[in-house]
């Protein structure tokens, strides 16, 4: 299968006409690349994994949750091509966490703005910590 | 209007090279400090940092199957599971008897809960995986799903259209080959067992296992004598 090949590239085929003449979207396709596209999604797939293998919720929750922010994302006319995949799976972890009253919403705004600090403060090269993100200000 | 890909890979270009002109136009000049990170990156930090505090997860954990994920666990492992059952009928019995018990045998699985099921791929009888609902999918032998897989497009369409959603990925089959649909869910994932490629008689195992490929042992592809250079 010779035109199977995709280097590095990202093509779109051209979507066929059903039966009933309605085009479908065209699949996106993928050169077997990395299947993180960030680090960040790394991180949010390992939460999700490591506190259902803990029993802090079931793989059937997590997955009626993902289904649930990936179709609200579609409801709100996202690009539904995998591209926002871990976009909604971070906000399904989000969601079950504020459930199980580990985290609300408030506490991840504020905890977000915290680390946002911490890097403001943090010189380049040195490793971030929460904590400088708490600190007085050096300055200003 | 639907963005395509190629759209919103140029717009996701363009955006981050703002936001990087932006950061370095904040930065005061004479001292650099660590660019913030992107609000889901951030995002991901908050809830870890939470988690870890109140001693829900371990970060060492997390950090542990990150690298195996990305580093150890693809699809090799189906591929050695698909060329045992090639060589080795007692094995192919068991792994299409019972899927979890029969790849627990390489080492492979053993999270979650999730029972995996092997279907055999026939002349007449082509089988392709999908997962509707989200992108359930058989981890402990494939890896990750690769991007197409998890696009609404492919989750429909498999499912609508699995003879022109072949085709385009380059699979005409003919019209008398029965294409069976399986839909994966939180608790049962899917394998294919493709066809051992004809003329592959005095290949050995490891030779086979170089010959699967990624999109065969989802359905979306044969395996050949000659594996495409630079499909997974």
């Amino acid at each position: 299968m010779p035109s199977m090949s995709i280097f590095g590239t990202i093509t779109l085929s051209q979507p066929d006409p059903t039966p009933g003449g309605e085009q479908l979207s065209a699949l996106p396709r993928d050169d077997g690349g990395p299947v993180f596209a960030e680090p960040w999604q790394a991180q949010a797939f390992a939460l999700a994994v490591k506190l259902s293998e803990q029993g802090h919720f079931t793989w059937k929750e997590w997955a009626a949750a993902l289904a649930a922010e990936l179709q609200a994302a579609a409801d709100r006319g996202e690009p539904d091509d995998g591209s926002r995949y871990y976009h909604c799976w971070l906000a399904a972890l989000e969601r079950l966490v504020g459930e199980k009253g580990w985290a609300d919403r408030a506490a991840l705004v504020a905890r977000k703005e915290v680390w946002a600090e911490a890097y403001r403060r943090t010189p380049h090269g040195k490793p971030v910590e929460l904590a400088a993100g708490l600190a007085p200000p050096g300055r200003g | 209007m639907k963005t395509s890909r190629r759209d919103f890979i140029a717009n996701a270009g363009a955006a981050a090279a703002a936001r990087h002109d932006l950061a370095h136009a904040q930065e005061p000049e004479q001292e650099h400090h660590a660019v913030v990170p992107s609000d889901p990156a951030l995002r991901v930090k908050s809830l870890e940092s939470l988690l870890v505090e109140k001693g829900l997860v371990d970060p060492a954990a997390l950090d542990a199957l990150v690298d195996t994920y990305q580093h150890k666990i693809g699809p090799r492992n189906g591929a050695q599971v698909v060329a045992r059952a090639w060589v080795d009928p007692a094995f192919r019995k068991r792994l299409l008897a019972n899927g979890t018990a029969a790849i627990a045998e390489f080492g492979f699985g053993g999270w979650g809960g999730d029972y995996l099921v092997v279907l055999e791929n026939t002349p007449k009888i082509h089988n392709l995986i999908v997962c509707t609902l989200c992108s359930c999918y058989p981890w402990a032998v494939l890896g990750l799903p690769p991007v197409w897989y998890k696009s609404a497009a492919y989750r429909s369409r498999a499912v609508i259209d699995p003879r022109g959603v072949l085709r385009e990925f380059g699979l005409e089959l003919p019209e008398d080959v029965e294409i069976r649909v399986h839909d994966s869910t939180a608790e049962l994932r899917y394998l294919v067992l493709p066809e051992r490629p004809p003329g592959s008689e005095k290949l050995k195992e490891e030779e086979l296992a170089a010959l699967v490929t990624r999109d065969a042992m989802i359905g979306v592809a044969k395996v050949t004598l000659t594996k495409p250079e630079g499909r997974p």
